[in-house]
């Protein structure tokens, strides 16, 4: 694509980001109580006083390990139960119950059961946990499943070792799986993370502190966290894609 | 070096494809199986590589040995490029001489080092071939290796697994009697 037509694409983007910017500027003027509705300006006022407060970074550096923390555990997890359920068929059926359940119940409610067994610090690290880990498993069986059988074939007639199988033929064929499975599972997991910190509420995170901006009536501020969530849950999505993408290419590098 | 096929049959859903086959394999000359779809050459071919098995008969000779093929599809890692797809079946490849045996074959430097994926068919095909050779085999079998080659290529492609048998038994699955008279082998119809 040339240069002034990647300009040009932007600004169409930016202008669509304005026209809502100004409408939703206009209904808070329109409204005339911030408590109601919080003007941009105000939000961004409120941002920028939130960065000036130690609470502010330390709150965000509190969920994004925990949530963070759920998902890698997750990941981990699936990886390893999809590997094994595509080896093992009885691996499969005892978990295929567990995780249509999983995935069939409300958030809230796990949250809520999990509050009982879980410390309310610990309640974003397993939910998240929970929410991922059926996304992670389900994305990766299929790619274990649907792993080309004839090159598999190829494999054992030209003695590949385990170490080449895994590298040549299931890394290439597989990886487009989990980068779909981390790409859907980032965004949801960090929305159920916070959602499981304004339920269980543990002192000094970010679900906490957007609790305690609607108990203050402070919508401002609470415009201002929800914004920080969004960020955070974008930065963190395009980061990690990244991250894989770079990983990818060192792979495939190798491959050539 | 001998492998001694005897009575080997089998069927699918009750209709038979191979009937008390008997056949030698030696490494003194190819063997090129030909005749009619149908006829159970690839399930030979399966079975011989031990990915089918026989309903009876035995096959000798092939205890502790190891086997290369080519098989109807190429079978390559299409990520991988053509000196990988050859580099992965040895334990310490010699890059070098592999490109080597690539140029021979036909393919330059830049298609030497593309994603086969890239590749047309015809150059797969080289490449699976050459696969078959470089490995570390006693026994290279081959179903229908040269199909899609055009008559000159396949002189030069014929004359290279010539050249890379090595004292190795041949089994080659064809169509084409010509394939057999420049393989200098055997014509068993099935």
């Amino acid at each position: 694509m040339k240069p002034s037509t990647i300009w040009a694409d932007k600004l169409k983007k930016l202008t669509g980001v304005f026209f809502w910017l100004a409408i939703w500027q206009f209904a808070a003027m329109k409204i005339g109580k911030e408590v109601l509705l919080a003007s941009p300006v105000s939000t961004i006022k409120a941002l920028i006083s939130l960065c000036g407060q130690s609470v502010f970074w330390s709150a965000i550096i509190f969920s994004l390990t925990r949530i963070m923390l759920g998902f890698a555990l997750a990941l981990v997890t699936g990886v390893l139960l999809a590997g094994l359920s595509a080896v093992y068929d009885a691996v499969r059926y005892i978990f295929a119950p567990l995780f249509n359940v999983i995935k069939a119940v409300p958030v809230a409610s796990f949250i809520i059961l999990a509050l009982l067994w879980v410390r309310g610090g610990n309640l974003s690290i397993c939910i998240s946990f929970l929410m991922v880990l059926p996304i992670i498993y389900n994305n990766m069986l299929a790619g274990f499943t649907r792993v080309d059988k004839s090159l598999l074939e190829m494999a054992a007639v030209f003695r590949l070792s385990n170490m080449k199988k895994i590298k040549y033929i299931y890394i290439p064929q597989v990886l487009p799986y989990f980068t779909a499975a981390c790409t859907t599972s980032l965004g949801l997991c960090w929305k159920s993370g916070i959602a499981a910190e304004v339920i269980g509420m543990p002192a000094g995170s970010m679900g906490n502190r957007l609790y305690e901006t609607k108990l203050y009536m402070d919508t401002p501020e609470m415009f201002a966290w929800t914004v920080v969530i969004v960020i955070i849950s974008f930065v963190v999505e395009k980061g990690f894609l990244w991250l894989l993408d770079k990983i990818t290419a060192r792979i495939t590098d190798g491959f050539l | 070096m001998n492998i001694e096929i005897k009575n080997l049959s089998k069927s699918y859903n009750g209709t038979p494809v191979l009937e008390n086959l008997s056949l030698m394999l030696t490494n003194a000359k190819p063997v090129c199986l030909m005749g009619p779809s149908g006829r159970g050459k690839t399930t030979l071919f399966s079975i011989l590589l031990g990915l089918i098995k026989a309903d009876s008969g035995s096959i000798t000779g092939i205890e502790n040995k190891q086997f290369s093929a080519v098989f109807q599809e190429d079978r390559l890692c299409r990520q991988l490029s053509a000196l990988m797809n050859l580099a992965i079946v040895q334990d310490n490849p010699d890059k070098a001489q592999l490109a080597g045996l690539l140029k021979k074959m036909g393919l330059t430097d830049d298609e030497i080092r593309r994603p086969v994926s890239q590749l047309s068919g015809g150059q797969k095909r080289r490449v699976a071939i050459l696969r078959s050779l470089v490995s570390d085999s006693d026994i290279v079998l081959m179903d229908e290796p040269f199909k899609g080659l055009d008559d000159d290529t396949r002189r030069v492609v014929i004359n290279q697994v010539k050249d890379l048998l090595a004292g190795r038994i041949l089994m080659v699955i064809t169509h084409d009697e010509q394939d057999a008279e420049l393989l200098g082998g055997d014509i068993v119809e099935l």
